[in-house]
């Protein structure tokens, strides 16, 4: 994904709400499963822009912007790439209007 | 916790919140449970609300329930890059004492919902996530565990209303995990205006909505729809692609939204708004074939979370309401007669899922989801094609008629071919049926 575009999308995610719980992150990828395919489609169509392929070739992820749409965990099933459970109950993304 | 329940809810969405409230109503000692921080604030919907699935729950809903604007006019717009082709259906009939569609801002309605819940005597505890199901030595579920500290709750009868993630079911082991195929993601905007800029945009007056359903060019050629409904003060813009198409095509769907926002046609409706809130949410869209299990020994399992939604005519807060509803009756027959909640017994839901319209409606668009994804000609070729021929007709050139007629049959046909034209139609005909 190009710069821009994830730059837009954080932009986007500047006007919603959230409660990050610090230290805890609700996704995380295997490390010896970083450079998977289905991770790397993540870094092109997670919604909320969380996963960023780096120059080594491996992807890596900040959930703290998840709008919890579980995409990646279909996307990621049963490849071992991803732990992915929701947040602790109360914490991420909080909908105004949704 | 170590007091137990009649029946634990999962999720306080439209089904959870329909099973709680017509089991608390019933003086079931019903315990619901929700992951967010209040009930609507992990939910997304476009959203248009069916009256009668409310009505049946609480008939006067209209009096207290917060809702945007009642429908009366809806259009479909086929777009391709520059144009848009359709169909407007408007009518003053839609102006009735108790409207039939409204739209609605999904985390206000579910927060206003699950007030009545409560106010029915349900006990509802929200920012508790449930992780699995508990079951006991015969392999009956008993109960649920959560995320908190003794997190362990019992009950005679699991309801699940998880949403379309459905993951207390598969980690449980009481179902199959969703898979790419069957499900779309959608991303949504709230773009604020002032209700009169609303009215005088969309030619309507007080609080009529519009709803606008877009197909065509806006997709990339992937399979999914936009759209652009009127609240009262702001527009939900929003656009959902299948999942797998994303992944071959790699494109994010909010490139799509941006895509779809600066079309020659939408742009000017959302002119000068202000964007308040950006949102994604999953939808079931694999239809019939796609349905679980309904129930099991000691558990039943609601709206998305049951995949029953029907993307043709986008329904899904009706088959969710109407589901939960179904099951938490299925429970008080089976309480009123004295039966035990087994697997057995729990049958007669899918009976009563059968025997509504939300799985007859399922049923009778069953080969849909699968023709769509294996034919794109209908995303990709016939928007352009269409747009194509209303240009070629509209267009007033010194060109004879049947010469225009002649050379849209030709496009037509050097697309498609004249088996491929007949073949669509027959695939989309047996579809329908
Ligand atoms: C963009 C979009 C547009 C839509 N437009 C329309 C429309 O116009 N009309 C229409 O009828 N339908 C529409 N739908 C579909 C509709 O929103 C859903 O069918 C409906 O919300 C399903 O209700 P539900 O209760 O089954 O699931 P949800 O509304 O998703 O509720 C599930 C609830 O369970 C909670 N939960 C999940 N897991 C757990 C857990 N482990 N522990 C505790 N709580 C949990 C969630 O926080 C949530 O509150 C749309 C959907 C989307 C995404």
């Amino acid at each position: 994904m190009t710069q821009t575009q994830s730059q837009k999308i954080e932009e986007k995610l500047y006007q919603n709400r959230y409660r990050v719980e610090e230290g805890k992150p609700h996704i995380t990828i295997v490390p010896e499963k970083a450079t998977a395919q289905e991770l790397k489609m993540m870094a092109a169509i997670c919604p909320a822009a969380c996963y960023e392929e780096t120059e080594n070739g491996k992807v890596e992820i900040i959930p703290d912007g998840c709008l919890e749409c579980g995409t990646c965990r279909v996307v990621c099933q049963g490849t071992g790439s991803l732990t992915w459970n929701y947040p602790s109950g109360g914490y991420g993304i909080l909908f105004k209007f949704g | 916790m170590a007091e137990k329940f009649d029946v634990i809810v999962v999720g306080a969405g439209m089904a959870g919140n329909a099973a709680a409230y017509t089991l608390a109503k019933a003086g079931v000692n019903v315990l619901q449970i929700e992951r967010g921080e209040y009930a609507g604030s992990k939910n997304v919907q476009g959203g248009i609300l069916y009256a009668q699935a409310v009505e049946a729950l609480i008939p006067e809903f209209r009096e207290s329930a917060p809702l945007e604007r009642h429908i009366i006019e809806q259009r479909i717009w086929v777009l391709n890059d520059k144009s848009y082709i359709g169909t407007h259906f408007r009518s003053d009939n839609f102006n009735e004492e108790r409207p039939n569609r409204y739209t609605l801002v999904r985390a206000q309605f579910d927060k206003w919902l699950n007030g009545e819940v409560k106010k029915a005597g349900a006990t509802v505890i929200t920012e508790t996530t449930v992780l699995e199901l508990l079951k006991d030595e015969t392999g009956k579920v008993n109960g649920v565990r959560c995320d908190r500290e003794n997190g362990e709750v019992r009950a005679d009868c699991v309801i699940l209303c998880d949403g379309v993630n459905a993951l207390v079911g598969s980690r449980s082991g009481v179902r199959k995990e969703i898979n790419s195929k069957e499900v779309a993601l959608a991303v949504k905007e709230m773009h604020f205006l002032p209700r009169d800029v609303i009215n005088e945009r969309f030619n309507i007056q007080e609080s009529e909505g519009v709803v606008i359903e877009i197909l065509g060019t806006v997709t990339e050629g992937m399979l999914g729809t936009g759209f652009i409904y009127t609240n009262g003060e702001s527009l939900s813009v929003g656009i959902g692609v299948i999942v797998s198409d994303l992944m071959k095509n790699r494109i994010n769907p909010s490139t799509l939204l941006e895509k779809m926002k600066s079309h020659p046609s939408v742009a000017p409706l959302l002119k000068g708004s202000e964007v308040k809130e950006y949102s994604a949410h999953l939808l079931p869209e694999g239809g019939y074939d796609s349905v679980p299990e309904l129930s099991g020994n000691g558990w039943m399992v609601c709206g998305d979370s049951a995949h029953l939604l029907n993307a043709i005519h986008r329904e899904g807060s009706n088959m969710a309401l109407t589901s939960g509803r179904l099951a938490a009756e299925t429970y008080l027959e089976l309480r009123d007669k004295g039966q035990p909640i087994n697997a057995e017994n729990l049958k007669k839901y899918n009976q009563k899922l059968e025997n509504s319209f939300v799985l007859k409606d399922l049923k009778k668009y069953r080969r849909m989801p699968h023709i769509m994804l294996e034919n794109k000609q209908f995303v990709t070729m016939y928007p352009d094609l269409l747009a194509g021929a209303a240009e070629t007709l509209l267009r007033v050139d010194g060109v004879d008629k049947k010469t225009k007629e002649k050379k849209i049959t030709k496009d037509f046909r050097s697309a498609r071919g004249i088996f491929g034209l007949v073949g669509d139609a027959f695939k989309l005909v047996r579809a329908w049926r």
